[in-house]
């Protein structure tokens, strides 16, 4: 079976951190977000990804080299020379995802979740139509796109792009199944699947919703990953609680590599993930905070809901809350407090950031 | 022999002290780990043929006073005494009011000092200059150089520079006068009480004028600085004598740190026996301290006070029996008596030094608000005030007795 990643462009909402590295290879505890989704595609018996990308990077197509050896499938890259909206790529890789007649999955690049893709393999043949669409329940629907569905069959309705009043609070997970059949529908011109297919698959009876169980999350700017990181640990915590680590000075649900390394008297978590290589020196208290690959966090320091980017280091007794990010090897001196700063990378920052603000 | 006199005030004064002022008069607030007014006393009584220390202000009598007295005889072996003003009589009318008991024993001179100022006190040198210049007998203000924009906020002296007559004294201008100002600290002469009973004779007449309501207060009331040396400037009877080193005036709490940091730096001279040996800054440090530690600079540690693991303090003073639990951080701050800071706490303030660069700038007296919001300054937390873990008080200042139990950042809090 055959999916499409829609991974888009520079990645810009997740900046400091796509500076550095393209957004699907961004560390999402402690593994890159892309490999989160290829991961459960293969599981689902996914043999060829193909990567829609308006965006080239080198770092991109070596990780694909390596990740094509190790889990023995094929990833491919279709290349977007100008913008071809959220349907378009659909169109640019069709010579791909025609081959052999079989459904293929669509899914955006940002989202995180229990992956459901055998379910819902099985829900679109049973239904037997063109398209299913997964849809998740949120809390503030106006934000995003919601979709209008038959409650026991999943037929859809309509959709209502941010809705001023309350229509319903399912809306599009941004996780597809199709038939080859519906690229027939598509051009090759930059076109909105949202606004141009769906409806009119929806009008003909072709497309269908399946309701997302667990948890949901775009990632895709750094308030939301954080939330995402809670989610995802909550949901390790019952799947597979022993990759947590737990005992004194561990709060909740914590995932700390083997190789990195935590002080004495220190407090991490609840929610934190720990990347390789990481020193957290004596005494430091952390929740709600990533901290990427070979960071370092000195003795005494007070970080909540922080993401720490790869080899910075955070001096002695800072203190950083409220959505602070630092970009790659950022450093921090000592006693300083950093309110909702946005740190880009390889700055060395040497006076505090009382109000949120972005540091160049 | 020689007297001192030391202007207290009462507790109309020193409103920009609170809420610290609250549990302890201003001029017994500590500085430098002793309370201000010792400062002077110890500079007093190092001079020869100082036979006796009188301190006039208006503050009723009390517990702290008293006890400081006692103690501060026992300890300078000097008489010291505290002549209680039945009204503010103002810089000129308290030693007025009281100058049968300055001059009882004919001292030839006496130094009268304003508690509110942080000085290194030049006053054998104040001697030694009187003698050379002028007639017998002239009286000399301390003097210091100031930048042109701050001096306005100062008494502001012209000097004529061969003979350092003052030559005009302007209180506070809003113009630029001069930068030599005029440090609150003076050596008079008997001679001075001619001067002020003259004013005194004239404002008794101007009341007569007026309704009679008051007037007995308001005739005694009589500011040095503009009534007396304005009307002496120019009559070959008052000079200047200007010193190089360090002064400042303690009229915010901030000022207290930065006048904290300037005794300090003197005590390697003067008292290195007040500073700990392994760490900058800090005398009397007892009570349990553990080794991550880092203290100072510019730290004072009163007694009782206990410090946790990994603890760090900076440009602070912690006041006694105060509890700092591990790993806080407590920067440009005052914590006040038996205060408690929760683990990982950040309490940190925001310092109105001088600037640096500028060999002749002088602490800002700021104003409390300004364009509506809350100036930042030093964060003060008032006696028993307990901060939980975790949070962060940020340039705000806190009133005794306060429990918190969220962060806060520019406020007051009642």
């Amino acid at each position: 079976m055959k999916a499409l990643i829609l991974v888009g462009g520079y990645g810009t909402r997740l900046r400091p951190l796509t500076l550095s590295v393209p957004k699907p290879l961004v560390d999402f505890c402690n593994k890159p977000i892309l490999l989160h989704q290829v991961e459960a595609l293969v599981k689902a018996g996914v043999d060829h990804v193909i990567l829609a990308v308006s965006y080239m990077s080198d770092l991109l197509e070596i990780e694909m080299r390596v990740q094509e050896e190790r889990l023995g499938i094929r990833i491919s890259l279709s290349h977007e020379k100008e913008p071809l909206g959220t349907a378009g790529p659909l169109a640019l890789a069709r010579e791909l995802l025609k081959v052999d007649n079989e459904p293929f999955f669509v899914l955006n690049s940002d989202v995180i979740c229990d992956f459901p893709f055998k379910d819902l393999l099985q829900f679109h043949h049973n239904h037997g139509k063109e398209g299913t669409i997964v849809v998740t329940r949120v809390e503030e629907p106006s934000k995003y796109g919601v979709v209008v569905f038959e409650a026991d069959s999943g037929r859809i309705h309509r959709f209502v792009e941010k809705p001023q009043v309350f229509v319903s609070n399912k809306i599009n997970a941004g996780i597809y199944i199709f038939n080859p059949s519906m690229l027939s529908r598509i051009q090759l011109r930059p076109t909105s699947i949202e606004k141009e297919i769906f409806p009119v698959m929806a009008e003909e009876g072709q497309l269908y919703t399946m309701e997302l169980q667990g948890f949901w999350m775009d990632i895709g700017q750094p308030k939301d990953f954080l939330t995402g990181m809670c989610m995802y640990l909550q949901s390790l915590r019952q799947h597979a609680p022993e990759r947590l680590r737990t005992g004194p000075g561990f709060l909740g649900n914590v995932l700390v590599d083997p190789t990195a390394q935590i002080g004495e008297n220190c407090t991490v978590g609840p929610n934190v993930t720990i990347g390789a290589g990481v020193v957290v020196e004596d005494g430091v208290r952390i929740k709600r905070c990533t901290v990427m690959k070979g960071a370092r966090v000195r003795s005494h320091s007070w970080l909540e809901s922080c993401i720490v980017g790869w080899s910075s280091s955070v001096g002695q007794w800072v203190r950083m809350e409220n959505v602070t990010v630092l970009g790659e090897d950022v450093i921090v001196n000592d006693e300083l407090y950093l309110n909702g700063a946005n740190v880009l990378p390889h700055k060395s920052i040497n006076e505090s950031v009382p109000e949120p603000r972005i540091i160049m | 022999m020689l007297k001192a006199v030391i202007l207290i005030g009462g507790p109309q004064k020193g409103t920009r002290f609170r809420p610290l002022s609250f549990e302890v008069p201003k001029p017994l607030f500590p500085v430098a780990g002793v309370p201000m007014l010792q400062h002077h006393i110890e500079a007093c009584a190092k001079v020869p043929n100082m036979k006796e220390i009188l301190l006039i202000g208006f503050y009723q009598p009390n517990e702290e006073l008293t006890r400081f007295l006692f103690n501060a005889q026992q300890e300078f072996k000097i008489s010291i005494r505290y002549l209680q003003e039945y009204a503010a009589l103002g810089t000129g009318g308290g030693i007025y009011h009281f100058r049968d008991q300055i001059v009882s024993g004919s001292p030839e001179a006496f130094f009268v000092l304003n508690a509110d100022v942080c000085s290194a006190f030049p006053l054998a040198e104040m001697l030694s200059f009187q003698k050379e210049h002028g007639e017998p007998n002239s009286l000399v203000i301390l003097g210091t150089t100031a930048n042109r924009k701050q001096s306005m906020n100062y008494g502001c002296i012209v000097e004529n520079e061969e003979t350092h007559e003052v030559l005009h004294y302007v209180e506070k201008p809003s113009t630029f006068v001069s930068d030599i100002i005029n440090c609150g600290i003076y050596l008079f002469t008997p001679d001075i009480f001619q001067h002020i009973g003259a004013v005194f004779q004239k404002n008794q007449q101007d009341m007569l004028l007026e309704e009679p309501t008051n007037g007995w207060h308001r005739a005694e009331a009589i500011r040095l600085e503009q009534d007396i040396f304005t009307a002496l400037a120019a009559q070959g009877k008052l000079y200047v004598y200007k010193t190089l080193s360090f002064w400042s005036q303690i009229k915010s709490a901030g000022s207290a740190i930065y006048a904290s940091r300037l005794y300090l730096n003197q005590y390697h001279t003067t008292h290195p026996e007040r500073l700990a040996s392994n760490k900058e800054g800090g005398p009397k440090i007892s009570g349990k301290i553990y080794l991550n530690c880092v203290l100072g600079p510019n730290v004072s540690i009163g007694t009782g006070v206990t410090i946790g693991a990994g603890v760090r303090v900076r440009e602070s003073v912690i006041l006694h029996g105060a509890t700092l639990q591990d790993h806080c951080c407590v920067l440009n701050s005052i914590v006040g008596w038996d205060s408690t800071i929760g683990k990982w706490a950040r309490v940190e303030g925001t310092p109105s030094d001088p600037n640096p660069n500028d060999p002749f700038a002088k602490i800002d007296s700021e104003t409390l608000f300004r364009e509506g919001k809350l100036t930042p300054s030093i964060t003060i937390l008032g006696c028993n005030v307990t901060i939980p873990s975790e949070v962060i008080i940020l340039n705000s200042i806190v009133l005794p007795h306060k429990d918190l139990n969220r962060s806060f950042k520019n406020q007051i809090i009642l």
